[in-house]
């Protein structure tokens, strides 16, 4: 991956979407997600809005995947409503979001057949689609790797591309699970600062991670889950300064999460 | 009756002065599974690939029906198939029966539920892996059909590669529907059964030797382009 400054990527991105000045809203009313009989989320009202980078973090098996998930409308909760701007998530409202997975999904194919892949299903017009492949392989460090399969990068290389393949869809709302959770810190670095300039752009960005430093770096508020539950929803300042809830006390100091 | 000594030089014999006949009879069978197959396959992956990412009442046993039928006796298939070209047959109108056509007809049957069942198999792997991705560039069910067919080319290959193993070797069907008559509708398996009753060995042989030497060769090929696109990282 070559290394390119904030600049760069930000005109790269300029070119794949505008400056939102609508910013999106997801409203969740009363949601409870089952599965094996057990709750596993339980969220009576929660609303995500405006602008910037909300980081999803908690202990293993708290529910951050499964919420994410239920945010995107990839799983549908037992009860409950999930709104984006007002339509079913699942239904249309997914349209204006994209996903970034913790294992990259990529198709047995070409970088470039990637993200014709990913092009193919947003409302991008035919005449666009090249200045738009380019721009993504500018944003993802892989214009020299254009030919090269997918599937032989490495696995920044590969996340990179995941995220190029969700960006082509110029999402409103974009959702990231743990997105750097196997990379190295030269990859890692390249991730943040494309999350960076897209937030500067209007997308709203939701993510897990497990890295207390990327949070710090990254968000501009931050979600504590336990249990299925949100607990805490502060500022990153004031959530690293001392947070409200017990289970966050705990997780933050390295005890057991009550 | 010939030796094996005997019988083994003639069926090199044949297979090396490229016998018009020997030849044409590899020709006619090769014409004729790879045509079911090509159909078999047209048909099979898509239904295959249907059964691997729709939800649907009954599914599951239709599932367990196709994989069970991956097993169709060769003679039980011949024998609908006869029936239903026969002169009493609803079919007698097209007037089938005895040629390449119907024997083609009867090695699609056999074929069919193998490609159809196996290309479920690999799409399914390739949907379980997709699907959350699909779902997200909001693309589910049918619609994914076309790109995890393309994503799988290389297992359904192997798909058609059994595919082809079946309908070349099998005896039974052909026999059948096809009467095993001479330029029309002999094939390798029923000159084979035919000669060898009449105590030619050599035509036998020879035509044995073709017959695995193309069964190696394919399944050689398959198995380089399987580790090419492995190497390539396409699979």
């Amino acid at each position: 991956m070559r290394d390119i400054g904030h600049e760069i990527l930000a005109q790269s991105l300029s070119k794949l979407m505008p400056l939102r000045t609508q910013l999106p809203s997801l409203q969740l009313a009363a949601v409870r997600y089952r599965a094996s009989n057990q709750v596993q989320i339980d969220v009576p009202k929660f609303e995500i809005t405006g602008r910037g980078i909300s980081v999803l973090v908690g202990p293993n098996g708290a529910g951050k995947s499964l919420f994410i998930r239920l945010l995107h409308g990839l799983i549908s909760p037992q009860a409950g409503q999930i709104n984006y701007d007002g339509q079913p998530v699942a239904n249309g409202g997914r349209r204006a979001q994209a996903m970034v997975f913790q294992k990259p999904v990529l198709l047995r194919r070409s970088v470039v057949a990637n993200l014709k892949f990913a092009l193919k299903f947003s409302d991008t017009p035919k005449a666009e689609i090249e200045d738009k492949i380019a721009a993504l392989l500018e944003l993802s460090g892989l214009s020299d790797k254009a030919t090269q399969a997918a599937r032989s990068l490495s696995g920044g290389e590969e996340q990179c591309l995941a995220l190029a393949c969700a960006l082509a869809r110029a999402p409103k709302m974009l959702f990231l699970d743990e997105p750097t959770s196997s990379l190295d810190p030269n990859a890692t670095q390249r991730i943040e600062a494309i999350l960076h300039q897209a937030a500067m752009l209007g997308v709203r960005i939701v993510m897990v991670s497990h890295s207390m430093d990327q949070t710090k770096r990254l968000a501009d508020e931050v979600l504590f889950m336990a249990n299925g539950k949100i607990h805490d929803r502060l500022a990153v300042e004031t959530f690293f300064d001392g947070p409200i809830s017990i289970a966050a006390h705990s997780f933050l100091s390295g005890r057991l999460v009550p | 009756m010939t030796g094996f000594s005997d019988s083994l030089q003639l069926a090199v014999s044949l297979i090396l002065s490229g016998d018009a006949g020997l030849w044409s009879i590899v020709a006619l069978s090769l014409k004729v599974s790879l045509t079911a197959v090509a159909i078999a396959g047209l048909l099979g992956m898509p239904f295959g690939a249907f059964l691997a990412v729709s939800r649907f009442r009954g599914r599951g046993a239709l599932i367990v029906m196709v994989n069970a039928l991956m097993g169709l006796p060769p003679v039980v298939v011949g024998l609908s198939v006869y029936l239903m070209l026969s002169a009493s047959g609803p079919l007698a109108v097209m007037q089938l029966l005895y040629t390449p056509t119907a024997m083609i007809i009867a090695q699609v049957l056999l074929v069919l539920p193998i490609v159809a069942a196996l290309s479920r198999q690999v799409v399914e792997e390739l949907h379980d892996e997709y699907r959350e991705q699909f779902l997200s560039l909001g693309v589910a069910g049918v619609r994914t059909i076309p790109t995890l067919l393309w994503e799988g080319r290389f297992g359904l290959m192997t798909a058609l590669l059994a595919g082809v193993g079946r309908a070349i070797a099998e005896v039974g069907a052909v026999m059948i529907v096809g009467g095993n008559i001479n330029h029309v509708t002999r094939v390798m398996t029923t000159t084979i059964a035919l000669e060898t009753s009449k105590g030619d060995l050599g035509m036998a042989l020879a035509l044995g030797v073709v017959l695995i030497a193309l069964s190696v060769s394919i399944n050689a090929a398959m198995s380089f382009a399987a580790r090419s696109s492995a190497r390539l990282a396409y699979a």
